[in-house]
């Protein structure tokens, strides 16, 4: 439920809302500028119906940077992933990514679904060569081979996904956008519908991917130890109407230890502000 | 016992239970039709005597091929249509919204009812018969196909869009595979509906082919033993139809539309 008195505060989003807002600027460590989201607000419906879902949000990710956004379910975090992928158009402010105003989705920036968006017509080779319609057979083929090795599914190219555990099936979807060789990745809990034990094992491979590939990525999830886990940035965000409430710099070098003292203090740091947000 | 699961697929034990169960019902109307009083209503061995005399006659052959023919045209030429304009205005759901209660008015009128509108705008004959199982298939293939496109899942077409596919590539590569299992479940259930309706067609509009055998083995003596012959020939030919697009369920990049998933 978002709170009724929110409701009035879009007309204002621009005179800058209260004092929860934080603006998530690039972080000191001066990377260069990859996305840059600004005063990004999101309304659905119309007349009494409307519900303010993204109220003000501003965030700076740089270059191979791994940014997670956090929040409770229904926050809004899923709905700023599909507007800086440009599946949907904010209400108003403005996306830009290298510059350019994002106006759609484009392929060198790839949207990992849940494993549910694999399709179930083509085998893993087919779902991974999915993107890469316009190589020459040859290549295309290398590729699909170099990506199937990538996330460990040899001997199983020519298997159907209802053939595929379901982390089999996450695996062949970040293929399929890794494939097309993109420059970003956006994952909405990627690992959401997954059993514990794989899901720490995906970290690990996602984790290997994004140091042997250099992608910028966003990562969404309801999860504190996963974005702790993951992220050099975690973006707290507030119940909906989503706000930017904190950003979080993990300073901790991967492989990362989650017994020791700074990595649970960063989490209990986090842990407090969602309880914050819960309590509004 | 316990397992749901094997009710689709006849185990031998069942398979023999079907042929016992087939072989009573045969020694059961032999034995009624040999000690009634009636002598119109034939045996099974009267039956397939008929069917023999249609066999050797070139008779059977001839209807069998004559009903085909309707049913192909007047099935496919649907199919043709009816595909691409239910495709369409599922993907505009405005268009839906808008023939949605013209479909729903349409839809109860059984195709017999247009017999005679029929037959007045192509006179008795074979394009009567053509047009009426068009009719009949038409309608439930349209709201198939806008079916199928509306139940697609938004996913598969973000992702499409999101590799970057044109229009065309969006139609052929996502939303076409996407339907096809629905599509063809549509497909079997209305190759039903258009051999039902066949039949009928041919005992009022035309002078050959398996409905028109039914009627006129009986106006022509009493012939009961063809009336039941070109029975079984209906129920036989209408289940290999059945069994042919059945086959296709099991294409590979097809037969995920019908697991559990």
């Amino acid at each position: 439920m978002s709170n009724p008195g929110q409701a009035s505060t879009l007309s204002s989003a621009t005179a800058g809302v209260g004092v929860a807002t934080v603006h998530a600027v690039a972080s000191s460590r001066s990377l260069k500028t990859k996305l840059r989201a600004d005063h990004v607000n999101m309304v659905f419906g119309k007349g009494d119906q409307r519900v303010n879902v993204l109220d003000d949000i501003s965030l700076e990710v740089g270059v191979g940077e791994f940014v997670c956004l956090l929040g409770p379910s229904g926050c809004g975090k899923s709905t700023m992933l599909n507007v800086v992928a440009g599946f949907l158009n904010p209400t108003s402010g403005q996306v830009k990514i290298d510059d350019q105003l994002v106006i759609g989705p484009d392929r060198r920036r790839v949207f990992v679904f849940q494993e549910r968006g694999v399709f179930p017509w083509l085998t893993v080779e087919g779902n991974i060569g999915f993107g890469l319609f316009d190589l020459a057979e040859s290549e295309r083929n290398s590729r699909i081979k170099h990506y199937v090795e990538l996330v460990g599914l040899q001997g199983f190219e020519k298997a159907y996904p209802r053939e595929l555990s379901g982390g089999m099936k996450q695996r062949v979807e970040v293929a399929r956008a890794l494939s097309v060789n993109p420059d970003m990745l956006f994952l909405d809990e990627p690992f959401g519908a997954l059993d514990s034990i794989t899901r720490l094992i995906m970290r690990g491979e996602l984790l290997r991917i994004w140091e042997a590939e250099k992608k910028t990525i966003i990562f969404v999830t309801h999860d504190i130890d996963e974005a702790v886990q993951l992220a050099d940035r975690v973006i707290v965000m507030s119940a909906r109407p989503a706000k930017i409430q904190k950003v979080v710099e993990i300073d901790v070098a991967h492989p990362r230890d989650i017994s020791s003292p700074r990595y649970l203090a960063l989490r209990d740091g986090i842990l407090e502000a969602i309880g914050l947000a819960h309590k509004v | 016992m316990k397992r749901p699961a094997q009710v689709g697929s006849p185990t031998t034990t069942t398979r023999i239970g079907s042929v016992v169960l087939v072989a009573t019902l045969l020694v059961a109307w032999h034995l009624a039709v040999r000690f009634q009083a009636s002598p119109i209503l034939p045996g099974p061995l009267a039956v397939l005597a008929g069917l023999w005399e249609l066999a050797r006659s070139g008779l059977m052959l001839k209807y069998i091929v004559a009903s085909l023919f309707r049913v192909t045209w007047g099935f496919v030429g649907a199919a043709l249509l009816a595909i691409p304009i239910g495709l369409t205005i599922g993907w505009y759901h405005r268009a839906e919204l808008a023939f949605n209660p013209l479909i729903q008015v349409l839809r109860p009128i059984s195709p017999l009812a247009w017999i005679p509108i029929s037959i007045l705008w192509f006179g008795v004959g074979d394009v009567a018969a053509i047009f009426l199982i068009f009719l009949a298939s038409f309608l439930p293939l349209t709201l198939t196909a806008m079916n199928a496109v509306s139940s697609i899942p938004d996913v598969y077409l973000n992702a499409g869009r999101n590799f970057s596919l044109s229009p065309t590539q969006i139609v052929s590569r996502v939303l076409y595979p996407a339907v096809t299992p629905q599509l063809i479940i549509g497909l079997r259930i209305t190759l039903g509906i258009a051999w039902l309706v066949v039949v009928a067609a041919e005992m009022i509009a035309v002078s050959s082919g398996l409905g028109f055998l039914i009627v006129d083995a009986r106006n022509a003596g009493n012939r009961y033993d063809l009336v039941i012959a070109g029975m079984v020939m209906i129920g036989v030919i209408g289940l290999l139809l059945d069994v042919g697009v059945r086959s296709l369920e099991r294409i590979p990049s097809i037969a995920w539309g019908y697991s559990d998933e």
